[in-house]
């Protein structure tokens, strides 16, 4: 394998990571029931968090705590409107990333240009020495390796845990869950929480291991794409692996045609994640309604008991 | 679930008490987030209020910022009577820009007396266009329109990005990412000189009383009003889907897009960076404040115009960033939210928003 | 016998519902070992007082003994605690979770991990023990309607329930699985569980029930032995008075054909075969009725006249012109009223006022307003004619149109349907949960339009309906047609074999001519 290829590969492990998060997240609350927009919002505020936490105290790990604990309870919000008050979850997503965007560009203003020791890489012994694979997967940052370890736990949480099983059943049919004495706000408040500390996760991979650094709006849109995801991954973590890696590439590769120095003007480069997302979500959109793995029933729908 | 009178309708009084309190709900907290932050929030507070209202001045330059807010506004709302989100407002102005800004910069209408008509024609067709790029994605190919017209802000803005730091770049500029000065020709009138007052906000008024116009008195609004009451309903009366989301989003991406291309030839008079500072994601909080009432969205840009104003005079006074602006208007919109809710639980006959249940099933 | 067992005791138990009062005052009690039919109207408050006792709804008042303890149910999970279980009749299913999923979910065992292999078996010993056959691996959207109900019914035996409610099971079943149900009934009954069945068939109340409890208005009419009584006098607890006057439509007499469908195929919602071959005509001044039970084609093949759903074969004319692949707006220009099956969901814009939902088709002619414009006042004089004709009780053209009653609601709609003079009318499930009043005014506006020369396709779920309108009967069943009979020439068993599958013609009682209904569920 070249070189150069190896390379476009082992930066498209990194750069979909964030969105890896984001999307196993959104999967949680959306399997649910529940639609965030907010995940821009969510990641926003947790990278500002899981960055100002590791400045201060050298800590990454502490940065990454934090930064799960700033999503959880936005999220909450989120879940306070959605779950108990059943406002409408488009409106409420939307104010929470606007929110989000606004709060993390106030708070983080003094923080802009400060340094922070963030993630290193580190090469995992034997496996990393395997040729192409191991520098593609296992030469990454210890919260790449997190996120493989979360998609396998995501995957067996939604289909061999009572837990997931409520989650499933609570997104699909409420009423038929409540009947069956399962308590329909408390699974949708966890999976909505569940979501939120993972895009805080995704935000904070963003500030302390992708780069070292905060910058206003510096999520970009991968909140978005996530939430777009989704629907490519038909609500399945196994499948939202390949979609953030395929987003990854995508932006793997205009960034190494930038450093190669293309005659393709920057701007139009830059583009190509957001195209490459919309291009997907119809192509996604076509499968999903052929395959008939629709989104969850009751996806954005309220749930109350009296109707 | 909840006991006593049966009560269904609340009192008008109720009704304006919502907003109102909510408001004064996410000021206190944004009040409790400012003193976290070092700020005196009465301070703070009171710039935010004597800064757009407080003199001649102020007034003239809320105005200035509540015209594109009005159109952004409508731009979410009328698709929303349809149950269709557009949250692309952003990338939709920022369209009206490059489409007023090729006009008077590339073509010779740029100097000729029809050049402002010529201009705002033109962005509104750029804004149109654009919309219809998620429009036709969800009419025929049931994409969700929430995230296309979102994700497109992105690519717009680095449209014009590349527009200005690359083909239509002012090399007058000292390599600053600007494109050249608008001919003067291609300047909007002003209302009232020795302000920044400019026709926009009469266009602005001029399509608010359309769009109530087109919803109560035309048989296109009573299409619009009977999909977004129940789209199904619409199917069985015979109703295009298809035909109105592509109408309704193009007339959306219309009205955004001559917000664009009014800021771009009154405000800036180029084509820049920042012509926006939101307005677009605003418009989607002003069309919920004004509960999707065209009439009222005037009311309601207003206030959200006066807030944009205030948070530039916080920047300046108090040195806090101007995105303040935006966690105040999040913290509103969660208080409008958790409001409405409430009260809509004791008064469930209340008349709730058409985007209530979410987006249309597409497919005509 | 002994005296029985009181297992359920509910006393005085009121609810009431903005602007209705639901239950007023009831006792009720359900004993070990008995089969209890809870008997009454649409709207007479039995599913109301069921769901409390299952703990959907709180009681404003009353109070509920088990085994004589007084028991205050916040939630279904309390009621299940203590053995009580309900079989809505909306079933609470998650379809796309497989049978045993479902059973599971149902189970309070809080363990973190799911072991669905011990409990399949476990479901499938207990269907075998009661005669339910059901795949337990299978995914709940893929099985016939009373293999749902079986599935809801083993989720409750899992759970130990000993009190059962059923709220109108048989509604969705065939002749020959309601016979399965009432065995089954009768086992769980025979083993010392108790049976609460809801329903309003008096002919189910003598073949199943052991005692009976009829409610009307919301209020407790009586209780009794269900051997004691006769039908008559069900009916008459049940109605309040003498059971109504049939009208019989004079004989027909069809002009020409309105509707042709030939040869039709189409797929539903799922992708699975919804309709297979069917032909079917109905002339100016017929009405011809389509039987069979819900979900073997009916919807798709009124669908497809109606232009909301494409076949992927065959034919359908209207008059002499081709509406194979006609838009619903083509189709309305044919000449078609559409009494939709599902009003409130299809039928009407709810928020929208009634004058507007009068207009719902008619706002594109001119009388109401020049070019683009709408003329509010011609629209609201229009619908102030079209109130009084049809006597629709509203406060006014501009109330919103879901503050109607039920049978307004019908009424709005057929006044819609029928102003613009049809020459072809689609009557889907066109008294569905109406009262006795409503059904009536509806029937009765249906035999006028008949005699005026309209041709009617009706579909009905109700026998009785479309005996006694149709001048044809169509029986559905998977997907085709089994047969078109006079009215008048075949019996309600012979029907109801033919919904069964038994082809008309095929040889009576020869069990081996029941297709097995493998076919769209």
């Amino acid at each position: 394998m070249s070189v150069f290829l190896t390379a476009v590969f082992a930066a498209a492990v990194r750069a979909g990571t964030s969105v890896l998060f984001a999307t196993l997240g959104e999967i949680f609350a959306e399997r649910s029931g529940i639609l965030n927009l907010g995940v821009e919002g969510m990641m926003l505020v947790g990278a500002l968090a899981g960055f100002v936490t590791t400045a201060r105290t050298g800590s990454p790990w502490l940065g990454v705590l934090a930064a799960g604990v700033a999503g959880g309870l936005l999220s909450l919000i989120h879940g306070v409107l959605c779950v108990t008050l059943r406002a409408n979850q488009v409106a409420s997503g939307l104010a929470l990333t606007i929110f989000g965007t606004g709060l993390s560009a106030s708070l983080g203003k003094g923080f802009i240009g400060v340094p922070a020791a963030g993630f290193h890489q580190v090469a995992v012994p034997v496996i990393s020495g395997i040729p192409f694979l191991g520098p593609v997967l296992f030469r990454q940052d210890p919260l790449v390796y997190l996120s493989y370890l979360l998609v396998p736990a995501a995957w067996y949480a939604l289909y061999r845990t009572r837990w997931g099983l409520d989650i499933r059943a609570v997104g699909e049919n409420p009423e038929a869950a409540d009947a069956m004495g399962v308590d329909v706000a408390r699974i949708r408040y966890t999976s909505v929480a569940v979501g939120g500390v993972l895009a805080g996760l995704g935000g904070t991979f963003l500030s302390t291991a992708y780069t070292s650094m905060w910058i206003e709006n510096m999520t970009a849109g991968r909140g978005w794409i996530a939430v777009a995801l989704v629907i490519f991954a038909t609500w399945d973590p196994l499948r939202a692996v390949v979609g953030a890696y395929l987003f990854g590439g995508v932006n793997a590769l205009q960034l190494n045609l930038q450093a190669a120095g293309t005659r393709l003007p920057i701007y139009l480069l830059l583009m190509a994640p957001y195209i490459f997302t919309i291009v997907v979500l119809v192509f996604a959109t076509r499968e999903t309604a052929r395959k008939r793995l629709g989104a969850p029933a009751a996806l954005s729908v309220p749930y109350s008991r009296t109707g | 679930m909840i006991r006593g009178q049966p009560q269904t309708e609340p009192s008008p009084w109720m009704a304006a008490a919502v907003p109102a309190v909510s408001i004064l709900g996410a000021l206190l907290v944004g009040a409790a987030m400012l003193a976290l932050a070092g700020v005196n929030p009465l301070v703070a507070y009171a710039d935010l209020v004597t800064d757009p209202f407080g003199s001649v001045f102020g007034w003239t330059e809320t105005i200035v910022k509540t015209s594109p807010l009005i159109l952004t506004g409508l731009a979410v709302l009328l698709p929303a009577r349809m149950k269709l989100w557009n949250i692309g407002a952003e990338g939709q102005l920022q369209l009206g820009a490059i489409g007023a800004s090729w006009v008077a910069l590339w073509t010779p209408l740029g100097h000729s007396p029809v050049a402002v008509p010529a201009l705002l024609l033109a962005g509104m067709a750029a804004g149109a266009l654009w919309c219809l790029i998620p429009a036709v994605l969800r009419a025929w190919l049931s994409v969700n329109e929430t995230i296309t017209t979102l994700l497109l802000n992105y690519v717009a803005l680095l449209l014009v990005d590349y527009l200005i730091y690359g083909p239509w770049k002012d090399p007058a500029s000292l390599g600053f990412p600007l494109s050249a000065p608008f001919p003067a020709a291609a300047r909007l009138p002003l209302l009232v000189s020795g302000t920044r007052v400019h026709l926009g906000f009469l266009l602005a008024l001029a399509a608010v009383a359309a769009t109530m116009f087109v919803l109560t008195r035309t048989r296109w609004g009573f299409e619009i009003r009977v999909i977004g009451d129940n789209p199904h309903a619409a199917r069985y009366a015979g109703i295009s889907l298809g035909r109105n989301i592509l109408l309704v989003m193009a007339v959306a991406g219309a009205m955004a897009g001559l917000a664009g291309a009014c800021e771009a030839s009154a405000i800036a008079g180029r084509l820049e960076r920042g012509l926006s500072p939101g307005y677009g994601y605003t418009g989607i909080i002003v069309a919920w404040l004004a509960r999707l009432s065209p009439l009222a969205t005037v009311l309601v840009a207003l206030l959200l115009g006066a807030l944009f104003l205030g948070g530039d005079a916080l920047q300046i006074s108090l040195g806090l960033p101007s995105a303040v602006v935006f966690m105040l208007q999040g913290l509103i919109f969660f208080f409008v939210l958790g409001g409405e809710r409430v009260v809509l639980s004791r008064f469930p006959a209340w008349r709730r928003p058409p985007v209530e249940r979410g987006p249309a099933p597409a497919k005509s | 016998m002994d005296p029985p067992r009181v297992t359920v005791e509910m006393r005085g138990i009121t609810k009431r519902f903005p602007g209705v009062v639901a239950n007023d005052g009831v006792d009720f009690e359900v004993a070990a070992g008995e089969i209890h039919a809870l008997l009454g109207e649409n709207g007479a408050g039995k599913s109301t007082l069921m769901k409390i006792l299952y703990g959907f709804y709180q009681p404003d008042a009353g109070e509920i003994r088990i085994h004589g303890t007084p028991r205050r149910f916040r939630s279904p999970r309390d009621a299940l605690r203590r053995g009580i279980g309900m079989v809505f009749q909306q079933f609470m299913l998650v379809p796309s979770l497989s049978v045993t999923e479902n059973v599971l979910l149902s189970l309070p065992v809080r363990t973190w991990r799911v072991d669905d292999g011990r409990t399949a078996s476990e479901i499938a010993a207990q269907a075998a023990r009661y005669g339910m056959a059901v795949d337990p691996s299978a995914r709940v959207w893929q099985l016939s309607v009373g293999e749902q109900q079986r599935v809801e019914i083993l989720k409750l035996l899992a759970r130990g329930a000993e009190v059962l409610i059923l709220d109108e099971p048989t509604s969705v079943l065939t002749p020959q699985e309601t016979r399965d149900l009432f065995a089954t009934l009768r086992h769980l009954a025979a083993e010392g569980r108790a049976v609460v069945m809801i329903t309003h068939k008096l002919a189910e109340v003598a073949s199943v029930a052991t005692r009976v409890t009829v409610l009307r208005g919301g209020r407790r009419v009586g209780t009794g032995a269900a051997a004691s009584l006769t039908p008559q006098q069900l009916a008459r607890m049940m109605v309040g008075r003498d059971t109504f006057d049939h009208f019989r439509p004079d004989e027909a007499t069809p002009g020409s054909e309105v509707l042709a469908v030939e040869d039709l195929w189409a797929t539903s919602d799922r992708g699975l075969p919804a309709l297979r071959g069917v032909s079917l005509s109905v002339r100016a001044g017929e009405i011809v009725g389509v039987a069979g039970v819900a979900g073997n084609g009916q919807r798709e093949l009124g669908e497809i006249v109606a232009g909301l759903r494409r076949p992927t074969r065959g034919c359908v004319r209207i008059g002499s012109r081709n509406c194979t692949r006609a838009s619903p707006l083509d189709v309305i220009r044919s000449g078609v009223g559409h009494i939709p099956e599902d009003r409130t969901g299809v039928g009407i814009a709810p928020h929208l006022g009634v004058a507007d939902n009068l207009m719902l088709k008619s706002y594109r002619d001119s009388r109401f307003g020049r070019g683009p414009l709408l003329d509010r006042r011609a629209v609201v004089e229009r619908a102030r004619e079209l109130i009084a004709e049809f006597d629709i009780q509203t406060p006014g053209p501009d109330a919103p149109a879901r503050t109607l009653s039920g049978g307004n609601l019908q009424r709005l709609i057929l006044a819609r349907e029928i102003s613009a003079r049809p020459r072809l009318i689609l009557a889907f499930h066109p008294t569905r949960g109406l009262d006795i009043g409503a059904t009536e005014v509806i029937h009765r506006s249906l035999l006028v339009q008949r005699r005026a020369g309209a041709a009617i396709l009706l579909i009905s779920e109700d026998l009785d309906e479309v005996h006694l309108l149709s001048d044809r009967v169509a029986v559905m069943c998977a997907g085709e047609l089994m047969g078109v009979v006079r009215a008048g020439e075949a019996t309600v068993e012979e029907i109801g074999l033919m919904m069964g599958g038994a082809r008309r013609g095929a040889s009576e009682g020869a069990p081996t001519s029941v297709r097995s209904r493998a076919g769209p569920a």
